[in-house]
């Protein structure tokens, strides 16, 4: 190859590479966020709709459906959530679902119980539509998990028995912990998990 | 050049040797009065060949070291229903710093059952804030590249009292083993991962869906989708098919049986999360990332020294932020802290082996460990937790967070290890 030939395929080179090289450096979206394997297929909408069951605090995965205690009450009975928790709540052989605690006792002294002690209501709809009935997991309809969502809080003092939940009112439910409770912290790595400790 | 010199010549050494070795097994059977196969040279009974040991072998049956029901939590496992709670490894008969895949530890989220998927019909599906959400059969993950590392794996649960008698009660909730799998930044680069998302949803495919919030900061920086562990495809306790590792993080953040994925903008408090719910930021950042940590393995609870001499104290270190730098070791109940020698060369979030040579006299006393990591973080003692805290020191003190404070050993006159916080 001729010097002359040589500057040619270098001038070409430079046109590909600085732009290349640019792109790195400002992180061009073009560049930095096209596939580099191309290995997998995209989800179907109805795919990720079937499966997009983490309910975050802003309830925006929430499906249509409501419910009140009142309901809730009578599926508490009809899915035999009374034979694991007891009646109200209380005295079966799973986990308590309401204190026993008085009205007047800080919330972080009451039993650790989902609907009472959680931030955010959407945790206590979550869970129930995630995990329950043991056995059964995933067969509960919205309208149930709402009505139970409602029946439990209710049972804590947390709404009125007519209070009607759905995917707007049940992310606005004030839970009785307010904002007293830890926040997660930023993580970063190589960083110790808490400043100064016990040093 | 002479290649078929040499290789008579390693010929010819190789059947000195044997023929040495036959004569020398018989010796040694004569000698020792061991009952022989009939019609065979060797020195012991033969363990016969079956189908099995060829296809995938088996340990010696004078090898007993099995896996017990941990204590903490009160649940048996099994129950009635067939479902294990909390399963501890046998730390004290642990060599090395490998934990075989059948003696691992096994901890579920809710006292679970254990999902019987066939990888044929699983995926694994990321999606929400990335450009392309992404469908991935098993096949499809293992074309991506890969990586093979050592991690150790801890359950919060892992907390040592003075009612425990062995170490496989008072740590036996930690093992380390070598996982293989792709990397979360490389799958989450294939997505186009947007700058919004902060935290991402890792959530399994068994019964209760488990789930936890993870920072994304985290996921970009170590996770692994892993679909291998110690040389073969993961256990199904471990999560078969592919499970996410989350190096260094409470065992409850590696989801198992692992189906999603779901990038997110804030922290999404599943049930999970509100098992780690505190009161205040600190006690919450205490149930992360693991601290630094160690235990002597042996000599440790229930175990006896024969009587006075040369022992080499041996046991594991570990720690959620990154290598173990320094492990110390003292045989006077603390006053004096002696470097221990590393066995294997440390990693980051992995158990490293640690030894120090000890001549016993034979006097009643107390054996401990303690450890630094490579960020400067200090396994410290129940005692010195509770003055940063500020609270009294009582015998029954609770470590907030992970309880990674030092464990003392008590050998008695007669050689008897004892829990020494008891």
């Amino acid at each position: 190859m001729g010097s002359r030939e040589m500057l040619k395929v270098l001038n070409a080179l430079k046109v590909v590479a600085i732009p290349l090289l640019l792109g790195s450096l400002v992180g061009s979206p073009a560049i930095a966020q096209s596939p580099t394997y191309g290995v997998g297929r995209t989800p179907t909408a109805e795919e990720l709709g079937r499966m997009d069951i983490a309910i975050g605090p802003t309830g925006e995965e929430l499906p249509p459906g409501r419910g009140t205690a009142k309901e809730g009450a009578q599926v508490y009975v009809q899915k035999a959530c009374i034979g694991c928790h007891g009646v109200a709540g209380i005295g079966g052989a799973a986990p308590v679902l309401r204190s026993e605690r008085g009205a007047d006792v800080p919330v972080w002294q009451k039993e650790r119980i989902l609907p009472l002690r959680s931030p955010y209501a959407t945790t206590v709809w979550d869970f129930i539509n995630r995990g329950m009935p043991v056995g059964l997991e995933g067969t509960l309809t919205p309208n149930e998990v709402y009505s139970l969502t409602a029946y439990l809080l209710f049972l804590n003092d947390v709404i009125p028995e007519d209070h009607v939940l759905d995917k707007e009112s049940l992310p606005k439910v004030t839970m009785p912990i307010g904002d007293e409770f830890g926040k997660p912290h930023e993580f970063k790595p190589n960083a110790p998990r808490l400043k100064g400790y016990p040093y | 050049m002479d290649s078929k010199r040499n290789s008579r010549r390693d010929l010819l050494k190789a059947s000195a040797a044997l023929a040495g070795g036959i004569l020398a097994g018989k010796a040694h059977a004569q000698e020792h009065n061991h009952p022989t196969t009939p019609g065979s040279e060797n020195a012991s009974p033969m363990i016969h060949g079956s189908q099995e040991q060829i296809a995938y072998g088996q340990r010696s049956k004078y090898v007993t070291s099995v896996r017990v029901q941990h204590p903490i939590g009160g649940r048996p496992s099994p129950d009635v229903f067939g479902k294990t709670f909390h399963i501890a490894t046998p730390l004290q008969d642990s060599v090395g710093v490998i934990t075989p895949s059948s003696l691992h530890y096994v901890a579920t989220t809710r006292g679970s059952y254990l999902p019987d998927i066939d990888p044929a019909q699983h995926t694994l599906t990321m999606h929400g804030l990335v450009d392309r959400p992404l469908t991935l059969t098993m096949d499809e993950l293992k074309r991506f590249p890969s990586v093979t590392r050592l991690h150790f794996i801890e359950c919060a649960g892992n907390r040592h009292n003075g009612q425990q008698k062995t170490v496989q009660d008072t740590h036996g909730m930690t093992s380390c083993a070598e996982w293989t799998g792709v990397l979360l930044s490389t799958l989450l680069r294939e997505c186009g991962l947007k700058g919004s998302a902060k935290w991402f949803v890792a959530e399994g495919a068994e019964e209760v869906k488990g789930a936890s919030s993870i920072p994304i900061a985290k996921g970009m920086d170590d996770c692994m989708i892993a679909y291998g562990m110690n040389g073969e495809p993961l256990r199904p306790q471990q999560g078969f098919p592919v499970r996410i590792m989350v190096p260094g993080f409470e065992g409850i953040y590696h989801t198992k049986w692992l189906r999603r994925i779901k990038l997110v903008d804030r922290f999404y408090m599943n049930y999970n999360e509100f098992g780690h719910l505190r009161p205040e930021d600190k006690e919450l950042a205490l149930g992360e990332q693991i601290g630094p940590k160690s235990v002597i393995t042996y000599p440790s609870g229930e175990q006896r020294l024969p009587g006075p001499g040369f022992y080499e104290i041996s046991g594991l270190a570990w720690s959620g932020g990154g290598a173990v730098k320094t492990v110390e070791v003292s045989t006077d109940g603390g006053k004096k802290w002696n470097r221990a020698q590393f066995k294997n060369t440390p990693q980051r979030m992995a158990h490293v082996r640690f030894g120090y040579e000890w001549r016993w006299d034979g006097t009643e006393t107390e054996i401990l460990s303690r450890c630094t990591d490579e960020i400067g973080q200090r396994q410290a003692m129940r005692e010195e937790i509770a003055n940063w805290w500020n609270v009294p020191f009582e015998r029954n003190y609770r470590v907030p967070g992970l309880d990674n404070s030092v464990m003392p050993w008590r050998i008695a006159r007669d050689g008897s290890v004892t829990n020494g916080l008891a």
